[in-house]
């Protein structure tokens, strides 16, 4: 019944990794879900294509933060191609649109079990949509879905 | 007897009454109640949002799709006449329901919201001006904020608001000291729907009557819980809607003083509320039917009218004493929870329970109660205003109605006790 809080996920939104300022941060965007008032504020620092550094602030719910932090990691020393190609995959996941293979989502396939909660499908695209604004140079963003 | 607090109580009878109160009988009336949910038993308490709907609701239903359905006021048919009186007939309910004077007092809208929104229009352009003043509470749900704030933006007129205390109740001496000579009309929820609070509606008529102001009263949260008799309380706009009084979506009603609707102009124009049509002027039809332009919702006007008869079954005086010792027990096992704060604890409630839970997230804990069949409501409560009053983005929130029972909130907290467990962080 609890799969949807694993304890991998509770261990990071009790502990979100890079959850910081990005000093030397050249891509930024922020994004609130106006439902709850949960919102992210996205850190990237981009060099040559590449993301060398990703980071985030902001508050919100258990499955927010765990998804933005799980993401810090996924994507960090990526491509921005690499990247976008992530997000879509991971939409695909919690939307339950397309079956995804789950080896190239890796530990982010423990958030396959947030289809089953669409309300929550928000809570686990909020920072995705907003690492997909900060790469695409959109500064804020409002998620579609 | 009449209480202070508007509500119409027979406390003699409700004694004797609350005994005979069969909440497992009331149960078995709502095919809904017995289906399970990811697997457990359907825990509802979420009435606040939309209360579940009686067999006798649903098979008026069908009973006028599968044999009176016709379009109203217009045919020459049998059928149009048959159906044309099931739909004013649910209109006299209604009057009586809400003890008004005449049926023409009652407009069917779409809900609270369609109703709150006529008033400002017609009653607010009419009489609304520059400089003007309307006041609200800061406990007023979005649907009794943002029609007067367009009103007002449109005008140049100002909101007044309300504030409210720690305890969820509002402040009176505030209020008194609001109504000015520019005030035009005073807007005030009858319950709130975030916090469970019962206004002192009959007060805040009087204070507001005493300076020759109109007032509304936003009925959505009250008319499944008590009696409301809008002749005694003397308000001049009341409204509901019908899916919160067990009855379908998409139907509410509209009370407004004879005198005042008179003076009105219609809200919108079409078919029906009309009495002649040229294409130099149109002169329009008499109450009710000025403000019920186009085919109404039929079936939803009927089937509201199938759930005032229900619930008069039942007695709502009857089903506030359940509800309010329900509320009682509750409280007590909530508050017994370790970090569980109760937002809203004025002396006069319905069973509203609102709390936050330390560290914890509010969509997180709907959603792990969810997990065990518990339905809540989670968020902000369309009451932004009114949670940043008290410093929290958002609360979790039971509600209760007439056929909750002790192990729906013995559900409750069971789920609760686990949220904290998957969600807390371990020390």
């Amino acid at each position: 019944m609890t799969d949807l809080y694993q304890k991998l996920l509770m261990e990071h939104s009790h502990h979100p990794r890079n959850f910081r300022k990005a000093d030397h941060a050249n891509r930024t965007a922020e994004a609130s879900n106006p439902l709850c008032g949960d919102r992210v504020a996205l850190y990237v620092e981009l060099e040559g294509g590449i993301i060398e550094d990703i980071s985030f602030q902001g508050e919100g719910c258990a499955i927010l933060r765990a998804a933005t932090s799980m993401m810090t990691e996924a994507v960090k020393g990526k491509s921005t191609a690499d990247a976008q190609r992530l997000v879509g995959l991971f939409h695909c996941l919690v939307t339950g649109q397309d079956e995804v293979e789950s080896e190239e989502l890796g530990a982010l396939a423990a958030f396959g079990s947030v289809r089953y909660y669409p309300a929550r499908i928000k809570c686990a695209t909020l920072g995705w949509h907003t690492l997909r604004a900060a790469l695409e140079g959109k500064g804020a963003t409002v998620p579609a879905d | 007897m009449e209480t202070d607090w508007g509500i119409a109580t027979k406390e003699n009878n409700m004694v004797h009454s609350a005994a005979a109160y069969d909440v497992e009988r009331n149960r078995a009336d709502f095919p809904v109640l017995s289906r399970k949910v990811r697997g457990k038993p359907l825990v509802y308490l979420d009435n606040a949002a939309t209360t579940q709907k009686p067999k006798a609701v649903i098979d008026r239903l069908t009973e006028y799709y599968t044999s009176e359905n016709a379009n109203i006021h217009r045919g020459v048919h049998y059928l149009s006449e048959v159906a044309t009186a099931a739909y004013e007939e649910a209109r006299a309910k209604v009057q009586r329901f809400l003890h008004a004077v005449k049926p023409q007092e009652i407009v069917f809208v779409r809900g609270t919201t369609e109703a709150i929104n006529l008033v400002a229009n017609s009653y607010g352009r009419l009489n609304v001006e520059e400089g003007d003043e309307v006041i609200l509470s800061v406990m007023e749900h979005h649907s009794n904020i943002v029609p007067w704030q367009i009103l007002c933006q449109e005008k140049g007129a100002q909101l007044r608001v309300v504030p409210v205390a720690d305890d969820g109740e509002l402040i009176l001496e505030a209020y008194e000291k609001l109504l000015g000579p520019r005030t035009k009309l005073v807007a005030i929820t009858h319950v709130s729907n975030a916090l469970g609070t019962i206004n002192p509606v009959r007060e805040i008529i009087g204070l507001a009557h005493g300076k020759g102001i109109p007032v509304l009263l936003d009925g959505a949260q009250a008319v499944a819980h008590m009696p409301v008799d809008v002749l005694a309380l003397d308000c001049d706009f009341y409204s509901f809607s019908g899916h919160k009084l067990f009855g379908p979506t998409g139907i509410g009603v509209l009370y407004g003083k004879a005198a005042l609707l008179d003076a009105m102009l219609p809200y919108q124009g079409g078919g029906d509320m009309i009495r002649s049509v040229s294409f130099e002027k149109a002169a329009y039809n008499d109450l009710p039917f000025k403000f019920e332009a186009g085919t109404p919702n039929i079936a939803g006007a009927i089937g509201l009218g199938a759930a005032i008869d229900y619930v008069q079954r039942i007695g709502l005086d009857r089903a506030a004493a359940h509800e309010h010792e329900l509320l009682h027990y509750a409280t007590t096992k909530l508050c017994a929870v370790q970090g569980l704060q109760l937002v809203g604890s004025a002396r006069q409630k319905t069973g509203i329970l609102s709390f936050v839970l330390d560290g914890l997230h509010p969509h997180d804990v709907g959603t792990v109660l969810d997990m065990d069949g518990v339905a809540i409501r989670a968020g902000h409560h369309c009451t932004m205003p009114l949670m940043e009053r008290f410093g929290v983005p958002a609360t979790a929130r039971a509600s209760l109605a007439l056929y909750n029972n002790r192990e729906d909130v013995d559900a409750l907290v069971r789920a609760i006790h686990k949220a904290i467990e998957v969600l807390r962080r371990p020390t």
